[in-house]
């Protein structure tokens, strides 16, 4: 994907998160540290220029302390959470660049717990490659990217890129 | 990093991430729900063989948090009082399956000495007078927030009190230096440790010569076995040469706090009710006293060496 395929597929994000939930007024928006943040801001951006009544908190939630391979990964930087609202009986749609295995979103899921009780929790990422290791599903998809297991996806402003990886 | 004992052992870099770590802490604690499951299955003892309020409670605290289970040890009731020794303890302890011991001790080194009958890490919670390395992250981390910066390049921090016996004096006056503040420690000669001219600090015997120029009076707690020792004439000179009254209050500089690590003495070196004094920091050294541990805590038992071995040869897999 090129810079301008990031852009279209945002914008098509923004559109479907207010088609899917009829231009509710209870929607959070929520990145998930560190990736999903920017794609988060763009998202509350796009959304409040299809709908400009509509106030769309912004959130960021960092899931270190909530996954179940705390053990397994190197060091993550310190990033800190900030939930600017209470979430209870809300839509909160959480953000992130890249669905791989679904572990970092289970552990989202779970954190977002600690702040409130949500009425529903949708799920947006700009690629999805696949490699699922939990039963866990995207309702909004900027790209589904078939890659192999070792591969290296970045994301950015500027476009995806797939490195391959050592493979195995 | 595996064990916590020395604020030297730790290192600016340490200090530094640990501080760090703790602002992600402090959001945690700031949630409907304040509990993480960061350290579940991990086990972390308590093993305080001297008292202790704050520190022992915000350890435990900080421990149920980050999901760790917890383990209590109290002298009084154990079989210490059967004269079973420290070493038997630990191991007796150690083989009950423990990830962390949390020690105080009366005696210097204790953790150093431990460290060679167990596998798990150790986390210095004050070893005699020689560290308290947990009350100096407090303190770093609660002068960092006050003053809204990491270095403290360009602090005047004054620790007033008696250094001699004091762990809180070793490890504070080694963090506040090493991130860059100047310290003046404040003390009648008696209570100046011997070793004094090789730390990095300035040495005053008024506290009146200081007052109208720190930004930070951190004032300890004096022992009233000092005065039974002959080292201070009574407690209420020393109360008054030393001790934190209304007046010296007045005469300190506008923007200027008032620490001090507890318990306090009212009426010796705290001459004022601190909760009445806007310029206190005594209440955030406390409530930043379960972030920083569990920052520690999280440190000690997730970032240490072992793992970091362990998971490099791990593939670039985990890193996505």
């Amino acid at each position: 994907m090129t810079g301008p395929d990031v852009h279209r597929a945002l914008s098509r994000i923004a559109h479907e998160i207010v088609e899917k939930n009829h231009g509710s007024d209870d929607l959070v928006i929520v990145g998930l540290q560190r990736g999903g943040v920017w794609i988060a801001e763009a998202l509350a951006a796009k959304i409040s220029q299809i709908e400009p009544e509509l106030v769309v908190p912004l959130g960021v939630i960092d899931v270190s302390m909530h996954r179940d391979d705390i053990d397994l990964r190197p060091a993550s930087q310190v990033a800190i959470s900030h939930i600017p609202c209470d979430i209870t009986d809300t839509t909160v749609v959480l953000v992130d660049d890249v669905l791989f295995t679904g572990r970092t979103v289970r552990a989202a899921l779970e954190g977002l717990n600690s702040f409130g009780r949500p009425k529903c929790v949708q799920l947006a990422v700009l690629v999805d490659r696949g490699h699922r290791e939990l039963p866990i599903r995207p309702d909004f998809v900027g790209k589904n990217l078939p890659t192999k297991n070792s591969d290296e996806v970045l994301v950015s402003v500027d476009g995806v890129t797939v490195t391959a990886g050592e493979g195995k | 990093m595996k064990h916590i004992r020395s604020i030297s052992e730790i290192g600016k870099a340490g200090v530094l991430a640990i501080v760090e770590r703790a602002k992600q802490m402090s959001e945690i604690n700031s949630r409907p729900v304040p509990k993480v499951p960061a350290l579940r299955g991990k086990t972390v003892v308590s093993l305080f063989l001297e008292d202790s309020t704050r520190t022992r409670l915000s350890f435990e605290t900080a421990a149920k948090r980050l999901s760790a289970e917890t383990m209590n040890f109290s002298v009084s009731t154990s079989s210490v009082n059967k004269g079973e020794s420290l070493r038997d303890t630990i191991e007796t302890i150690s083989d009950m399956g423990v990830d962390a011991f949390v020690v105080r001790h009366k005696s210097s080194g204790i953790p150093w000495q431990i460290e060679q009958w167990t596998d798990a890490s150790i986390i210095n919670a004050g070893d005699g007078a020689h560290q308290h390395p947990t009350q100096a992250l407090v303190d770093c981390f609660t002068v960092s927030e006050a003053f809204g910066v990491d270095s403290f390049e360009g602090l005047t921090i004054s620790i007033v009190g008696d250094i001699r016996h004091s762990r809180v004096a070793r490890s504070n006056v080694e963090a506040f230096a090493m991130l860059g503040a100047k310290v003046i420690i404040v003390a009648p000669s008696t209570l100046l440790p011997p070793d004094v001219g090789h730390w990095p600090v300035t040495i005053s015997n008024d506290i009146d010569d200081v007052i109208g120029t720190t930004d930070i009076l951190y004032m300890l707690r004096l022992q009233s076995e000092r005065m039974d020792q002959g080292l201070i004439p009574n407690l209420s000179e020393y109360g008054n040469r030393f001790g934190l009254t209304e007046k010296r209050v007045s005469q300190l500089p506008l923007n200027a706090r008032i620490m001090h690590p507890g318990p306090m003495n009212r009426g010796v070196e705290m001459q004022v009710d601190p909760s009445h004094l806007s310029q206190s920091l005594i209440h955030r050294q406390v409530a930043n006293g379960v972030s920083v541990r569990m920052a520690v805590l999280f440190t000690a038992l997730t970032l240490n060496d072992d793992r970091d071995h362990a998971i490099q040869g791990l593939s670039k897999e985990a890193a996505q």
